[in-house]
């Protein structure tokens, strides 16, 4: 359960945006430039709200009120970025125990080999992410979200940076990711092919307020 | 051919130990500024830029004469080590470690920060939303993607500490044994008249430790920028 209130000024730009999501797979749906970045970015913690309230799982990670603050790496938000942002001097199978050794979570050899399956990353293991295609990037970033436990697993555009043809490669491991890894997902996305395929509920965003929100008879 | 006596081999040595332990010395501090000077907006930061790279324009025996002034024996911070802790730098190796150091702090620094600001911020952003403290953070994602930076400040820093002369000899004279470096034992030797012969001898190995440090620092670099893009 997602509970985000929150106020931010940017320059000329203003956001003040409030929604709720829950489980499933909340998508962040409109043009560019209409926040959707901004909001992943204070939800993770990596930019600090003016104003408001993030909530995930009754668990308070902002609050300027209560003058509550979470940092970032006590969040326990799974962040997957539009590139990947994979650590290029460690091999994949470092990438994707870094948020378990970071957490200090004690090994989980049974999460290991389900991520491992579910985005079919077995071969990939040794090797450096400077040697990976786009789309076996972008699984390997969902994968090391995955595995450090998140409360909330965050999607910024993850399939932006791929042709049409890779973009309906990850699709069916996003799906069963939202089917089966019982995180609930924030999916942002400006396409509404994309968000029609993978979210349960849209929040339509637009020059940084929310203009509708519902199930995803919103983008017909 | 080469013919190197006892006492050029004790200056060839020393000029090894004191650039070699200048450079260990002087990182730690070389990191923590870089950082500092590429990370850090405050007040002042102008000054502490200027000062840092001060060493690198100033005359080295200008260098050499204020640390003679701050940290010889009789000098206030130098007394003041003396008395408290026993610590002398005056007319010791471990003085020409301080001015070879200082002198070479400058490239380390400068080589060390342009690595640190080429580093792309957002993975030390996708490291914190794994869970990494900023301590991790550093120590895991900007250490090793600053290493080529890193190795090369550290062999720009080593090969300067290797020919240091002007301050150091003001600093801590020329002592054989003590504070006679390569350099130094070839200034002596082209003061005595018949010198040069083996003046020759220290200058050809100057010229090869130098060729050595240049080639090792290249292909350390190599290596180092060669593992963060998979190789």
């Amino acid at each position: 359960m997602l509970v985000v209130d929150v106020e931010k000024r940017l320059g000329e730009f203003s956001l003040i945006a409030a929604f709720s999501g829950e489980t499933g797979a909340t998508a962040l749906f409109g043009p560019s430039g209409a926040g959707k970045t901004s909001l992943a970015n204070m939800i993770a913690g990596l930019l600090r709200p003016d104003r408001g309230r993030i909530v995930v799982d009754d668990v308070v990670l902002f609050d300027s009120t209560a003058r509550i603050d979470v940092p970032a790496w006590c969040r326990r938000i799974g962040y997957v970025f539009q590139e990947g942002r994979l650590f290029p001097h460690l091999s994949v199978h470092h990438n994707l125990t870094y948020g378990r050794w970071m957490g200090g979570q004690p090994a989980d050899g049974a999460a290991f080999a389900q991520a491992i399956e579910l985005l079919d990353l077995g071969n990939l293991l040794d090797r450096r992410p400077g040697k990976l295609s786009g789309g076996e990037r972008q699984r390997v970033a969902v994968g090391r979200a995955l595995l450090m436990r998140p409360r909330l697993l965050l999607l910024d555009e993850p399939l932006a940076s791929l042709d049409a043809a890779r973009k309906q490669e990850i699709l069916p491991y996003l799906k069963r990711l939202r089917d089966e890894a019982k995180v609930p997902l924030v999916y942002v996305s400006h396409d509404p092919a994309e968000v029609k395929q993978i979210a349960t509920r849209v929040v339509r965003l637009d020059e940084g307020r929310v203009v509708a929100t519902g199930g995803v008879e919103l983008l017909n | 051919m080469l013919h190197l006596t006892p006492e050029d081999w004790t200056a060839v040595a020393l000029s090894l130990r004191i650039a070699s332990v200048a450079t260990l010395v002087a990182l730690p501090f070389g990191i923590a500024i870089a950082m500092l000077l590429a990370r850090v907006e405050f007040r002042g930061k102008p000054v502490v830029d200027a000062i840092v790279y001060l060493p690198l324009v100033l005359p080295p025996v200008v260098t050499g004469y204020l640390l003679l002034i701050t940290l010889g024996r009789h000098a206030p911070v130098g007394a003041f080590l003396a008395d408290r802790f026993g610590i002398v730098f005056a007319f010791r190796w471990t003085g020409a470690v301080i001015s070879c150091g200082v002198m070479a702090f400058p490239l380390m620094v400068r080589a060390i920060r342009l690595s640190i600001e080429a580093i792309d911020r957002r993975l030390e952003d996708a490291a914190a939303t794994l869970g990494a403290s900023p301590m991790w953070v550093f120590v895991t994602v900007t250490l090793p993607l600053a290493l080529p930076g890193i190795v090369a400040g550290m062999m720009l820093a080593f090969a300067r500490a290797l020919g240091e002369f002007g301050a150091t000899i003001t600093f801590v004279s020329n002592i054989p044994g003590e504070t006679q470096t390569i350099s130094a034992a070839i200034y002596t030797l082209t003061q005595v008249p018949g010198g040069d012969v083996a003046a020759l001898n220290l200058v050809i190995v100057a010229v090869i430790i130098s060729l050595a440090a240049l080639i090792a620092s290249e292909w350390l670099a190599r290596r180092a920028t060669a593992r963060l893009h998979g190789a």
